[in-house]
């Protein structure tokens, strides 16, 4: 592999464009007119503009995305995460003009983007799933489903993911409000209005695991990243090892999610998301099929380069590891920089005045901006993931801690002030926390 | 003639009026979806909606009116 091009903008660019260059592979970036003062787009051994800011404009435009690669005879496409990363027709269309797609076969993709076939497929692999129905055509099966297994449920599309398309209901009222205008809203927005019924539960953590598999059959785990801490489903502060579970149960969740990628043959790097309770009982919610927003903490506790594992597999070499060669230490925290009003969690676009990290043992910063940047509205908010890694816990807090109290960013409104509240409270430090741990935290400031 | 307007550049994830509503001022017309969030526009006088300017899945800029209100 001696020259790709990555289908994506921002840190992730800058992440894969890293690790290329380390390798003496060539890099092509791709930008809307949005982002042509980025740093992804210099730092790329050759840049193309490919569209106006709107993603299905740029980012999201096959058509050009395509053309340019095969101007500029790339030998793969590294899709990063979001936009076109979990879109199978792409995966399809790029290797069938002979270019490789960095990640699972576009089947599997395919597969496990409609989360109702993942859950029957982890079904049949016998790992356990959320307690949940199978397609459900109205809001009269859906009422009588939620009263079979109890509310709270969550009602989801098919097609949803990112926390969009997903729907708390506590009652028959709320189901038979939500269905139909989730059912459109699905419709229209993912091309898909399958809806299914899971249930809530409570009082949960969100944990999951990293798997890499090679195209020779071997398929290893990472072990597990706890990604408790969410506001609006979605993820803001990552860490491994979980501060919550036992020894056995890591294993267990290791192996359930071995399990899960080999009923699959799933192959490159993915992830199998799980909930779990407070007895450490745990439940499959679906499998990314793509390089994870946080897995930097991984790289870090087990001193891997996992694009770097990525272009490998993608190039047809075995797996550099065992599974009995994997044993991470230490501990890693990313916290996830957003260009959002901490109290409100609203975006804050605009342009970034200055931006200065302070140099800090044990922090590794993964940016995509710089001073001068502009946030701009068009994409996801996220400036930069701060990672904090030490011996231990406690080690790890304390370096980002340090971290927070000299960091500076100016402009625009950002959450590192969360992050300096958080790492101060007690429960936080002693890892008592579950994915309602934020909303409840502002519920009570208001 | 009120027009209800995006504050915000984004996605259209869903118009929950039609013509000929009678909306009131604060309820939720449309909702966008933008740099990861949902954003609900909400009317700013009672009325009757005149013009949806949007369906599901247009992206709009911010500025760009949306519903109309007579």
């Amino acid at each position: 592999m001696k020259k790709i091009l990555i289908a994506n903008r921002g840190e992730i660019a800058d992440r894969i464009i890293r690790t290329c260059s380390r390798l003496g592979i060539e890099t092509v970036a791709v930008y809307s007119s949005a982002d042509k003062d980025m740093p992804y787009v210099r730092n790329a051994t050759h840049a193309h503009e490919i569209g106006d800011p709107p993603a299905v404009k740029s980012y999201l435009n096959q058509d050009e995305i395509i053309r340019v690669a095969e101007e500029e005879k790339v030998d793969a496409i590294h899709p990063g995460y979001g936009f076109l990363s979990e879109n199978a027709s792409f995966a399809r269309r790029i290797e069938e003009k002979g270019i490789t797609f960095i990640g699972p076969s576009a089947d599997v993709v395919e597969a496990m983007g409609d989360k109702i076939t993942a859950r029957k497929t982890m079904i049949d692999a016998g790992v356990p799933v959320v307690p949940g129905s199978t397609e459900i055509e109205d809001a009269e099966k859906a009422i009588a489903y939620a009263n079979e297994v109890g509310y709270p449920v969550m009602l989801k599309a098919a097609a949803g993911g990112g926390g969009i398309g997903m729907q708390r209901c506590e009652n028959d009222g709320d189901l038979e409000k939500a269905f139909s205008s989730s059912q459109n809203r699905a419709k229209a927005y993912f091309g898909n209005g399958a809806m299914f019924v899971e249930k809530f539960i409570d009082e949960a953590r969100h944990i999951e695991v990293q798997i890499v598999g090679d195209h020779h059959g071997n398929i290893v785990h990472l072990y597990e990243r706890d990604c408790s801490i969410q506001r609006r489903n979605q993820k803001v502060v990552e860490e491994t090892p979980s501060p919550f579970i036992s020894p056995e149960t890591r294993n267990k969740i290791g192996e359930a999610a071995v399990n899960a990628a080999k009923q699959v043959n799933y192959t490159n790097a993915g992830t199998v998301e799980f909930v779990m309770d407070g007895e450490e009982n745990f439940y499959f919610l679906e499998m990314n099929t793509r390089l994870q927003v946080e897995h930097p903490i991984t790289e870090e506790t087990n001193g891997v380069d996992l694009v770097e594992w990525q272009l490998l597999i993608a190039e047809g070499r075995a797996l550099p590891l065992a599974q009995e060669e994997i044993s991470p230490s230490g501990h890693s925290i990313e916290f996830r920089l957003y260009a959002e009003d901490p109290n409100t969690f609203m975006p804050s676009p605009g342009k970034i005045e200055s931006l200065e990290f302070p140099e800090v043992d044990g922090i590794r910063i993964d940016s995509g901006y710089e001073s001068g940047s502009t946030v701009s509205p068009f994409y996801d908010p996220m400036i930069a993931k701060i990672i904090a890694s030490g011996e231990n816990r406690k080690e790890a807090l304390e370096i980002a801690r340090t971290f927070f109290s000299k960091f500076q960013l100016k402009g625009i409104k950002h959450n590192g002030p969360l992050f300096e509240n958080l790492l101060q409270e007690s429960d936080f430090q002693n890892g008592h926390y579950t994915t309602s741990y934020l909303s409840k935290k502002l519920a009570h400031k208001k | 003639m009120n027009e209800i307007k995006s504050s915000m550049a984004g996605t259209v994830l869903n118009v929950m009026v039609s013509e000929g509503d009678s909306v009131t001022s604060g309820q939720e017309l449309v909702m966008l979806e933008s740099m990861k969030m949902e954003i609900p526009v909400e009317g700013t006088e009672d009325g009757t909606v005149a013009e949806v300017k949007v369906t599901i899945g247009d992206f709009v800029n911010e500025g760009d009116v949306l519903v109309t209100i007579k």
